[in-house]
């Protein structure tokens, strides 16, 4: 069982995020970049596949150079190699065109059965990538799975959304996104870690997956961004301290903005 | 007037709101056509009310299969009617299955995709609240068909005639080596609550809430008001509350009238969720809680006096 778990680097949630420039583009420089935290339960989940039926987890990112760390931390967990497309030319990439190529470096990882994928990374939300990379290789898709299982030539997941749960099933290969209430990811170990070091990542260009300059970056996109600005922040509101009526001063609070 | 198809999100033979909301907007841009996608039977139960909505056409592609698979029927009808109709946009609900069935459409047709816009004017420029609210950008499509996904209730549905035409449309046969099955579905059980991205208020528990038996009390408070009923990751993660209520980046978003925050402390990610609410309300026990930066009204004290008080206040002025 071949399994490509698609990782992303991201802003932290816990640092301040902000566009910037002529294009509008995320400023990643300005906030401290971490494996996003979904893509360690997509890591975990592979992890728990192979550990059970056997096979290799390769672990597939797009981004700049200093992504590597996200690999590094995705390796360490116990993936077992990686691929990262890194080309100077991917800055402004836009949805459907990542979607294409990360077809395309998946296609260069051999016999994969499973492609496994975050719901929806913490910095676009577009919450559709894993779905339109199962579009172009024309595999199924069973996303948004809070439970996954396979016997190695089918899988079954169960997807959760606001409609409620639904079952569903296919044939491998197939693209799989999971949840983040899918599992606890493991911690790296210090023997992890370590071995992390030496395992193999391929640093992989443009050109090297066969993907013309023109067809990502701002360059390639289908949409664009043509005003930005921070939200002015709010006024400071009233606060009182509770002593035995601080319920009543919430009631009159909302009878006075007429909420009740 | 160019055609704007519009993605119908249906559920029991009901129109959900969010429709209402894609139909206003499409007729910024041309003349709406509604576009229903299920189990023969499914679009002579809509018609009335996406007529309400203004309306022109309602495109009905039905088959068995249409329910059986996972996204793949809709984008497959939706291509289909873009190179029929050559429609000016396709608008389609920012919910999890509108958003994939978006972006697999727009990498069909080679278009671009804009998601999750909270408003949209007559040039097809959309805005989007980035960062749970903290940020806002405009953008557009630059080629081919737009295909732009809506946030439910970002938009205030307004209602006009419609001629509501039916026309039937062929459901490409499904290829079960390339789609995924659908072997069973659990609706989430509607209760009587409304739901939380459409609700008008909201009352959501956090950890300082304690078990799964005290969210009775956030719960008694929503229902005194109406509300919808949510809950921090910290609560979810501790198994008091279900996970589908769960309000932040990697929950719900929502932005009702009133929010209320019960026992919350107002981490980043918590924020990101609820921070466009027009009126927040947050009670906690540790004066530097961080929600009391956002919060037009805050009361530095015990949920479990201030919470129960609130509801009887309330309970005596509807009373
Ligand atoms: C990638 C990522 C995504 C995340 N996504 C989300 C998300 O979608 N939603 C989300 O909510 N969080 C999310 N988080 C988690 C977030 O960082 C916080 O851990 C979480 O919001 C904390 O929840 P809480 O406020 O309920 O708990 P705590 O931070 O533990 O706060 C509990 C509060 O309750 C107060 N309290 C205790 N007892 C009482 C009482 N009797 N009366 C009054 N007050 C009391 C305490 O003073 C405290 O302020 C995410 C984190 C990461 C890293
Ligand atoms: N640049 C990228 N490199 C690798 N994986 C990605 C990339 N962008 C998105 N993904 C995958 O797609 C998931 C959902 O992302 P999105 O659709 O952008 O919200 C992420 O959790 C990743 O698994």
């Amino acid at each position: 069982m071949n399994i490509v778990v698609l990782v992303k680097q991201v802003p932290d949630t816990y640092s301040e995020r902000r566009l910037a420039g002529a294009d509008h583009a995320l400023d990643r420089e300005s906030a401290d970049a971490v494996l996003d935290e979904v893509n360690e339960r997509a890591v975990e989940e592979a992890l728990q596949i192979t550990e059970a039926q056997g096979g290799e987890v390769t672990v597939v990112c797009m981004g700049p150079d200093r992504a590597t760390d996200a690999i590094r931390k995705a390796l360490s967990m116990g993936a077992d190699k990686a691929v990262h497309l890194s080309d100077g030319a991917l800055g402004g990439t836009d949805a459907p065109a990542t979607a294409r190529a990360l077809a395309k470096v998946i296609g260069t990882v051999e016999d994969v059965d499973l492609v496994i994928a975050g719901n929806e990374a913490t910095d676009g939300r577009v919450g559709a990538v894993p779905a339109m990379v199962a579009e172009v290789l024309g595999w199924p898709q069973l996303t948004f799975a809070r439970k996954v299982e396979t016997d190695g030539s089918s899988v079954k997941a169960e997807r959760e959304t606001d409609a409620g749960i639904v079952n569903v099933e296919a044939g491998l290969p197939a693209v799989v996104s999971v949840t983040e209430k899918i599992n606890e990811p493991r911690y790296p170990s210090f023997k992890g870690i370590m071995a992390a070091k030496k395992k193999p990542v391929s640093v992989l260009s443009l050109a090297d997956v066969g993907i013309e300059v023109g067809e990502v970056g701002l360059a390639g996109a289908a949409s664009q961004v043509v005003a930005s600005a921070p939200k002015p922040p709010k006024a400071a509101g009233v606060k009182v301290t509770d002593e035995g009526e601080g319920g009543v001063a919430v009631a009159g609070f909302l009878a006075g903005e007429k909420l009740v | 007037m160019a055609e704007v198809l519009v993605l119908v999100d249906h559920v029991d033979a009901e129109v959900k709101k969010v429709t209402f909301e894609l139909l206003t907007a499409a007729r910024r841009l041309g003349e709406p056509s509604a576009v229903v996608v299920g189990e023969p039977g499914t679009a002579g139960k809509l018609t009335e009310s996406l007529a309400a909505y203004g309306a022109a056409k309602v495109y009905s592609a039905e088959s068995a299969e249409a329910a059986g698979f996972l996204v793949t029927p809709q984008v497959d009808v939706l291509s289909g009617l873009v190179g029929s109709v050559s429609p000016a946009a396709v608008l389609v609900p920012a919910t999890v299955d509108g958003k994939e069935i978006a972006g697999r459409l727009a990498l069909r047709l080679g278009s671009g995709l804009l998601s999750e816009v909270v408003d949209l004017d007559g040039d097809g420029v959309g805005a989007h609240s980035l960062f749970g609210g903290a940020y806002d950008a405009k953008a557009r499509i630059t080629k081919g068909t737009p295909v732009i996904t809506v946030l439910p209730g970002a938009i205030e549905a307004e209602a006009a005639e419609g001629a509501a035409a039916e026309e039937a449309v062929e459901v490409p046969a499904q290829d079960a080596s390339k789609a995924a099955r659908i072997t069973g579905r659990r609706p989430v059980e509607a209760g009587d609550r409304p739901e939380l991205t459409e609700a008008s208020i909201v009352v959501s528990g956090g950890r300082g809430v304690g078990s799964a038996e005290s969210f009775e009390v956030v719960e008694k408070l929503a229902d005194s008001m109406g509300a919808a009923v949510g809950a921090s990751r910290a609560a979810v993660d501790s198994g008091y509350y279900p996970h589908q209520f769960q309000v932040g980046q990697t929950g719900k978003t929502v932005s009702p009238q009133l929010y209320i925050a019960l026992g919350i402390s107002g981490a980043i990610q918590h924020r990101a969720g609820m921070q466009t609410s027009k009126r927040i309300v947050a009670v906690n026990k540790d004066p530097e809680a961080p929600i009391f930066e956002i919060a037009d009204f805050g009361v530095v004290g015990d949920l479990f006096t201030v919470a129960p008080q609130l509801t009887e206040e309330i309970t005596k002025r509807n009373g």
